[in-house]
């Protein structure tokens, strides 16, 4: 059985929850056995994971921290021959957790379904995306991080028959307080990413971009130097020491393209670069440029949406 | 009268009395807060950001020809702030890398930076959980208020060890930590979660994941020449580690290269909406 840790924010599945249990059914299909969702007790259309294939789905109540999870799945995973964890902040801190206190063979950053099973061989992502490793884990019970979106999903009905399960977790830290931004949509999970750079001038000048990300559904991001000077906040910076993104479109505005920014970026699915310098070397890396001033070209393409949009 | 004079001295005497009472309870109230900090900062050797990364020809592992090798920069941000909490409170602070002899200069330079000591486990593991547990050993050796990792190496990129250490020695532990008060053995951690931020408290000790805002990159150290002279002094210990993993790299391979640019004129932009919802489809 290969089991997937399913996880939930405010009490609903994401994109990534999918994914993960995609993953599971495509390596339980490769080794002939069955998928378990493990998730949280109080989400709301559990029945949901039933569509990616989970042919049985156990709730249960989870600590709030990922060690305490960690202790969880100890205590669930009799029966196990793998295990699949989506590479969510979350899922960064339970995935190691679990293989050390379980003894598996840990691929985080995992970019392909499994290569083949003898042995357990998938690709991940190393050197910020200036290579990909192919990686062999070894010994009774592999377990897989994947980087969210870059697997797709998969629907495959099963049974999803629900459970519910106990299980005590071991929380070694208090979770004071929990603060999400309302209504932006976060950046590593993002489907698409508006990001600029110190072309934009100054910070007032952000506005367009927001702009942008609204008409597109898309995160905002930033280049190093820009939060670096403290424009927009670190959880913005998108690069090799920040953030690394890999969505379906990225558009970035009056960035350079300095390889420690590209090395965070270049696992996007397709990528613009809006610059006034034909040299900059985000048009080498780019599928589509456009040489021109920001300032110009922003608000003419939030226009030129707006249109594309309304007529779609 | 006179007697009013004295009872008014003896009372500006007592007021003094009370104040030198209460400073000094201030006093002890501050250092009993302020501990000591044995910290251990774990560094990673690995190329410089700026390096072009090549493979051998095998495809076996990196091709090092060239290459530049600097402390990993999310172990930066764990160094510096273990130097503003000695700085602020005391203490020592010791650097270890799990590594062959020519990760020294690295550890080197953290002592530059100003660490007092270095350790290097001598062993070249091929997994996290192997380098987490040569680490354990070494901390269950010696004694640590405080371990700082940078919550991953710009090389592998596993962003493993931290999370397993402290599960192996079953501490707590905060990733993609960008905050980080003490107050006494009390820690409060503020860390990035997706879409927003989360408070965390702890007693030490305890494990980082750190990354930038755990001190900003301007607080950041380059080691002057003092430094540099007096890290030649400072003690690097080796100690003998184990090897194996459960995990192998079969290979390692460039990202194919991307294809050729399409460039979209600046006064044409319904094109590039276009060519982004029919050919990429990405809209």
């Amino acid at each position: 059985m290969i089991l997937a840790f399913v996880e939930s924010w405010n009490d609903s599945f994401k994109k990534a929850s999918f994914e993960a249990v995609s993953y599971a059914k495509t390596w339980a299909d490769m080794s002939g056995t069955t998928v378990r969702a493990i998730t949280s007790a109080s989400t709301a259309d559990i029945n949901t994971l039933a569509t990616y294939g989970a042919d049985e789905i156990h709730t249960l109540e989870l600590s709030q921290t990922a060690f305490g999870v960690a202790s969880q799945l100890q205590s669930l995973i009799e029966g196990a021959t793998g295990i699949v964890i989506a590479g969510t902040s979350f899922g960064k801190s339970l995935a190691p957790a679990v293989a050390a206190l379980c003894g598996g063979a840990l691929s985080t950053n995992t970019t392909s379904a499994p290569k083949s099973l003898q042995p357990f061989t998938v690709e991940r992502g190393a050197f910020s995306s200036k290579g990909i490793e192919t990686i062999e884990l070894h010994g009774r019970l592999p377990i897989i991080s994947f980087v969210p979106n870059s697997i797709g999903l998969s629907e495959k009905s099963a049974a999803g028959t629900v459970s519910n399960v106990q299980a005590n977790g071991n929380d070694l830290l208090k979770v004071a307080e929990v603060s999400i931004a309302k209504g932006k949509i976060s950046l590593p999970e993002a489907e698409v990413v508006v990001s600029a750079g110190r072309g934009l001038k100054g910070p007032e000048n952000w506005g367009m971009i927001e702009e942008l990300a609204e008409v597109l559904g898309a995160a905002t991001a930033c280049s190093k130097p820009v939060s670096d000077i403290g424009w927009r906040p670190h959880s913005e910076h998108v690069g090799q020491t920040g953030i690394q993104v890999n969505p379906n479109l990225y558009i970035a505005i009056g960035i350079s393209g300095a390889i420690q920014h590209l090395a965070g970026v270049s696992a996007s699915k397709t990528i613009v670069a809006i610059n006034t310098d034909p040299e900059a070397p985000f048009f080498k890396a780019a599928d589509y440029g456009i040489v021109g001033d920001a300032f110009e070209v922003v608000p003419k393409l939030v226009d030129s949406l707006r249109a594309f949009k309304a007529s779609n | 009268m006179k007697v009013q004079i004295k009872s008014r001295q003896k009372r500006t005497k007592s007021i003094q009395k009370s104040w030198i009472y209460y400073a000094r309870i201030v006093i002890w109230w501050a250092k009993s807060n302020t501990k000591r900090m044995n910290i251990l900062v774990c560094i990673s050797h690995v190329p410089d950001t700026t390096a072009k990364i090549n493979f051998t020809a095998d495809g076996s592992a990196l091709d090092a020809n060239g290459v530049q090798f600097v402390i990993n920069p999310y172990d930066e941000f764990g160094l510096t702030k273990a130097l503003h909490i000695k700085e602020a409170q005391g203490g020592t602070i010791t650097v270890l890398n799990v590594g062959g002899p020519e990760t020294e200069p690295t550890l080197r330079k953290a002592l530059a930076i100003g660490a007092d000591s270095a350790v290097r486990i001598n062993a070249t593991p091929t997994d996290a959980i192997t380098v987490a547990q040569n680490i354990k050993n070494h901390i269950q050796a010696n004694s640590y208020d405080l371990i700082l990792c940078g919550q991953e190496s710009i090389d592998y990129n596993g962003g493993q060890v931290p999370a397993m250490l402290a599960a192996m020695l079953n501490l707590p532990f905060v990733n993609a930590c960008v905050g980080l008060d003490l107050n006494g053995n009390e820690a409060t951690a503020k860390a990035e979660i997706d879409g927003g931020h989360a408070t965390l408290k702890a007693n030490l000790p305890m494990v980082i994941g750190g990354k930038k805002g755990l001190v900003e990159e301007k607080d950041l150290r380059i080691p002057n020449m003092r430094g540099i002279m007096t890290a030649r002094t400072k003690p690097l210990s080796v100690e003998e580690g184990s090897n194996g993993g459960l995990t192998k790299a079969a290979n390692f391979a460039k990202p194919a290269a991307k294809g050729s640019t399409t460039m979209v004129d600046a006064g044409n932009v319904e094109e590039l909406v276009r060519l982004l919802h029919e050919e990429a489809k990405a809209i």
